[in-house]
């Protein structure tokens, strides 16, 4: 009989080893569903994990790795916080418009003046988009008890809906010849979130990308509020015991994760993107939950996640242009690719035992 | 701008390779920003392509990306086409423009060409349908065809497109039936089927008994069916399957002329930045079959109006029109210039309602 | 504007179809919620049975065998995420979002040959008297089959969880499933079943969009759904008849603001398509003073450890 058995502490080894032979497996089932769709599998699967890294072309694509990966990593760092404490935001999506919205907003009010305090002010206007956009889950949660992963849903697509009235109205190009979509802040030098090195990818949401893992580090080992969310997710009511005020961490959480999640859409936003159109977001809000729990809620573990995510929607686009594999092909790869990593999890906290049970 | 010469420099150095290896092929490549499954706007551009094929032979590849997010992934998507050996892209969606530009700096000795946008330079071209021509002879249609005097017409977004498509059937439906009114639903999604099988019912039961729509799926030709005593037009494609009721006619996206034209100039070296605004008359905008659900003198009329606009003499936006705030716009025998429409932002006179802003 | 071309009764028998869908994933999901598990692949299953429907109807000829095949391709789908959850531990929130990415996929891959093509008609039910009657007529009387069956599962649901043995073994199992195991309940197999009975629902929602509401196939047309029909569930704190009436609520805010669009009302009309997000938030605020709360189990996993 083949039982499973609870490690009494989760095992490091796997921990590591585990993402490993996901990738392993994916590749296996991957390159079979490559093979039944008549394409050739190891190269499909080359081209993916090997070819934005070290390709001919890797000098391009490494730095796309940042662009893409970066936005996902800064969202994903501040939804673990909460998601450790058992608070769920899922309405990033909907704070990184309404982030990029304000953000922008806020510079597009200054056209076209030229001065180095506009990009920190829009910075700042997007964070605080972000923020006030989670605030309504959260006060209505703590106020009135209400489910803050609905209420952080449907915000999504009141978001949206914003998102393409300021589009077709208020941040309307007035040179866009009565098409949709704002300015582009790429040709406006006081507003535009340049490459700080050129031909690097790194702007200042892969900085602040960063930042953020270090600050989640720091506060999760560190500080008392650190502490404080890792006891209430793994200990609610020792957390009620040990003084922990629900309010306040209910409000920290997805205020936090909401400014997060408003800085990468106002990064984007002034950056790779440059513009607001009615279809800015792309789902980074939802691939980042997904690349919260990928990275197992913690900071460098999402991280490497994020990286991992980026490079196989950048493989995955190359993989199509040059094998002509359906994007589809590509999400059911990557969908495979998450099952695995989550399954194979598994031998982390517990180990296979064949036999009967230890009475205990 | 290092990076830029990194890449110029190793496009030169692949564009030597290449020629080298395969001096006879030309690469094409094909930005999509939906499925090509979507059996609209997508899946035309992807029959384009198709027809690039048949018509080339082993003289060019094309490759495409489909479901490509307007932005940086898109940005990402043609320099990788373009690293890879692209002669010739094309890029597909609006909101690809800036994208489009932006790599076209980089790749000087690429051609590129732009739907439906407004931003050219040396090696990016424009092109776009006159959608509107074929709205004319749907509004004839319409214009005879209602027993109730409405009309409905469902848009996606507030944009001049969808606008000028509205103004263009408005005016034609007015001019063969001056009692015909105008009910207006914006869906605010570009794809939603199930919302836009709502949107038609709303207007079936609100007495229109003609359905124009302005997106792709259709949920709209299913739900005139089950009504009965509809009619719609199918949109980007011909929507055969309801023939011939309800769908009494179409609209047909068909940029396989344009594409196959566009790689032979690649082919012969005679490419040049050109911005292209084709109607019926060059085949970019078909008018699907015109069914017997249609009475002949009806089907007459439209089709006149079609070779009127095909062959020229006669233009949908003629004066004398007014716009809705009752403004003069065009006196007597003016022609609307093509600045005008591309950004057209205001309902002519006799449409009920606002454009959403 | 001219509010009186609405129709009340068109309208309420339109809402009432626009609605379909999304109860039948949310029953699904209210089982499986009721059952401890939180599974966010709704708009996944949703899909593959949207294209297994609409590909068994096409080649069948048959729309009810096309449910019937929606339904398996549902439940099949959910053991994936079973597999994951129940045993294989994995957190179940995100595996449910890995499904929904797997199964737009798959449901894109398996309908490349099937864009174009129009399935066959379901028809409507015709009663003779009834369904020729004034007002209820179309309202009671005039749908298609799976209407009624989204309403009698409905029923069934209710039933069985409030009065049977079967809902009260399912209820202890979301309520506290160490305790449950203690009994001697099968935690997981109970669980098992849940997901599979609401892959099942959400794979017939999927087709009733595919073959009767719109009906034809195109990639990602559930296009949220699925997503809504998550929110319902909270949204009728895991009560069946809350969840019709959500769902009514729901698909009727879209119904009525649409038809305020026609009419001309002049609201500006990006606000009226928030509208049913912004009402189902109020609803919600409302509602949140009823403390029934959520099945005390949801969302954790459970591993017998002794």
């Amino acid at each position: 009989m083949i039982r499973l058995e609870k490690r009494p502490q989760p095992s490091r080894a796997w921990s590591m080893a585990t993402p490993l032979v996901a990738v392993l497996a994916t590749m296996f089932f991957g390159g079979l569903l490559f093979a039944v769709l008549g394409k050739p599998p190891v190269e499909a699967i080359r081209t993916i994990f090997w070819e934005p890294l070290f390709g001919e072309f890797s000098f391009y694509y490494r730095p796309q790795l940042l662009v893409k990966g970066a936005p996902l990593v800064l969202i994903a760092i501040g939804l673990s916080l909460g998601f450790r404490a058992g608070i769920w935001n899922i309405g990033a999506e909907g704070q990184y418009i309404m982030g990029a919205i304000c953000g922008a907003g806020a510079g597009l009010a200054f056209y076209p003046a030229d001065s180095f305090l506009i990009f920190p002010l829009m910075v700042v206007a997007g964070a605080l988009g972000g923020w006030a956009w989670a605030m309504i889950p959260a006060v209505l949660k703590t106020r009135f008890g209400t489910n803050e992963i609905l209420v952080s849903l449907m915000l999504v697509y009141v978001a949206e809906q914003f998102l393409a009235s300021v589009s077709l109205g208020l941040l309307k190009n007035p040179e866009g010849f009565g098409f949709p979509g704002s300015r582009n802040l790429q040709s406006w030098d006081s507003a535009h979130n340049a490459e700080l090195i050129a031909g690097t990818g790194m702007h200042w949401g892969v900085v602040a990308a960063l930042i953020a893992v270090i600050f989640a580090y720091v506060l999760l080992n560190r500080h008392m509020t650190g502490y404080h969310i890792r006891l209430t997710g793994e200990a609610p009511r020792a957390a009620k015991f040990a003084g922990v005020n629900p309010t306040r961490l209910v409000l920290f959480c997805l205020g936090t994760s909401g400014a997060l999640a408003g800085l990468a859409g106002l990064f984007e936003v002034s950056g790779p993107s440059g513009q607001i159109s009615i279809d800015f977001n792309v789902g980074y809000g939802f691939t980042a939950i997904i690349v919260a729990f990928l990275g197992r809620l913690h900071p460098v573990g999402i991280l490497l996640a994020g990286g991992l995510m980026a490079l196989t929607y950048i493989g995955g686009d190359i993989a199509q242009s040059n094998l002509q594999l359906p994007a589809a092909a590509i999400q059911v790869f990557q969908g495979m690719l998450l099952f695995f990593l989550l399954a194979f999890d598994l031998l982390t906290n517990f180990r296979i035992a064949i036999g009967k049970p230890e009475v205990a | 701008m290092k990076l830029t010469n990194l890449l110029t420099s190793a496009a030169v150095a692949l564009g030597l390779a290449a020629g080298a290896a395969m001096a006879d092929t030309t690469k094409v490549g094909f930005v999509y920003v939906g499925p090509v499954g979507d059996g609209g706007w997508t899946y035309e551009h992807d029959q384009g392509r198709k027809a690039v094929e048949a018509e080339f032979g082993d003289q060019v590849e094309t490759v495409y990306v489909e479901n490509v997010a307007e932005g940086p992934d898109a940005e990402r998507v043609m320099t990788q086409m373009a690293l890879e050996g692209a002669d010739l892209i094309f890029t597909t969606s609006f909101g690809y423009m800036d994208p489009t530009i932006n790599v076209a700096k980089k790749f000087p000795n690429v051609k590129f060409e732009h739907a439906t946008g407004y931003k050219r330079a040396d090696n990016v071209s424009t092109y776009s349908a006159r959608f509107y021509e074929g709205r004319a002879v749907q509004g004839t249609i319409a214009g005879h065809m209602t027993e109730s005097n409405i009309v409905g017409y469902i848009g996606s977004y507030p944009i001049p497109e969808v606008i000028r498509g509205i103004n263009s059937a408005y005016i034609h439906a007015k001019k063969v039936n001056p009692d015909v009114q105008f009910k207006v639903v914006w869906a605010f999604t570009w794809f939603d089927p199930a919302k836009e099988a709502d949107a038609a019912k709303v207007l079936i039961e609100q007495g229109a008994d003609v359905i124009l729509q302005h997106t792709d799926s259709t949920a709209p030709q299913a739900a005139a069916q089950n009504a009965g005593n509809v009619i719609t037009f199918g949109q980007a494609s011909d929507m055969s399957e309801y023939a011939p009721k309800p769908r009494v006619s179409s609209i047909i996206d068909n940029w396989a002329p344009y594409y196959v034209a566009r790689t032979k100039a690649v082919i012969d070296g005679t490419w040049e930045s050109v911005d292209t605004w084709d109607g019926i008359g060059a085949g970019m905008v078909e008018i699907g079959e015109i069914t017997d659900a249609v009475p002949a003198e009806v089907k007459e009329a439209a089709l006149a109006i079609k070779d009127s606009i095909a062959n020229g003499t006669y233009h949908p936006f003629t004066g004398p029109l007014k716009k809705q705030d009752g403004s003069d716009w065009l006196a007597e025998g003016e022609v609307a210039d093509d600045g005008t429409l591309a950004g057209m932002n205001f309902y002519v006179e006799g449409i009920e309602g606002d454009i959403p802003q | 504007m001219d509010l009186s071309a609405i129709n009340p009764v068109l309208l309420i028998a339109s809402l009432m179809v626009a609605a379909t869908p999304l109860l039948l994933a949310a029953i699904g999901e209210l089982v499986v919620e009721k059952a401890g598990v939180l599974n966010l692949g709704v708009e996944g299953m949703m899909i593959v049975g949207a294209i297994a429907g609409f590909a068994t109807a096409v080649e069948s000829g048959s729309p009810l065998l096309g449910f019937v095949a929606a339904a398996f391709a549902g439940a099949a789908l959910s053991i994936l995420f079973a597999i994951l959850t129940q045993f294989a531990q994995a957190n179940q929130v995100a595996s449910g979002l890995s499904l929904t990415l797997f199964g737009l996929g798959l449901s894109a891959l398996m309908g490349q040959t099937y864009v174009g093509i129009k399935p066959p008609r379901m028809g409507d039910i015709h009663l003779p008297v009834l369904s020729d009657l004034p007002v209820v007529g179309p309202i009671l009387f005039g749908h298609d089959i799976i209407l009624y069956f989204g309403i009698a599962l409905t029923a069934a649901v209710w039933w069985v969880l409030k009065y049977s043995r079967l809902g009260l073994v399912l209820r202890a199992v979301g309520e506290n499933h160490d305790a449950a195991h203690a009994l001697g309940y099968k935690v997981l197999k109970i669980r098992l079943l849940a997901i599979m009975f609401g892959g099942a629902c959400a794979g017939l929602g999927g087709a009733y969009i595919s073959l009767i509401r719109v009906p034809q196939w195109t990639e990602g047309m559930t296009a949220g759904i699925g997503w809504i029909a998550l929110a319902l569930v909270v949204f009728a704190s895991w009560k069946p008849w809350r969840a019709l009436l959500g769902a009514y609520l729901f698909g009727g805010v879209t119904v009525v603001q649409l038809n305020l669009q026609a009419a001309g009302v002049a609201i500006p009309v990006e606000y009226l398509a928030m509208s049913p997000y912004l009402i189902t938030i109020l609803v919600l605020v409302i509602l949140s003073a009823d403390k029934s709360s959520a099945p005390a189990s949801l969302g954790r996993n459970f591993h017998a450890s002794r």
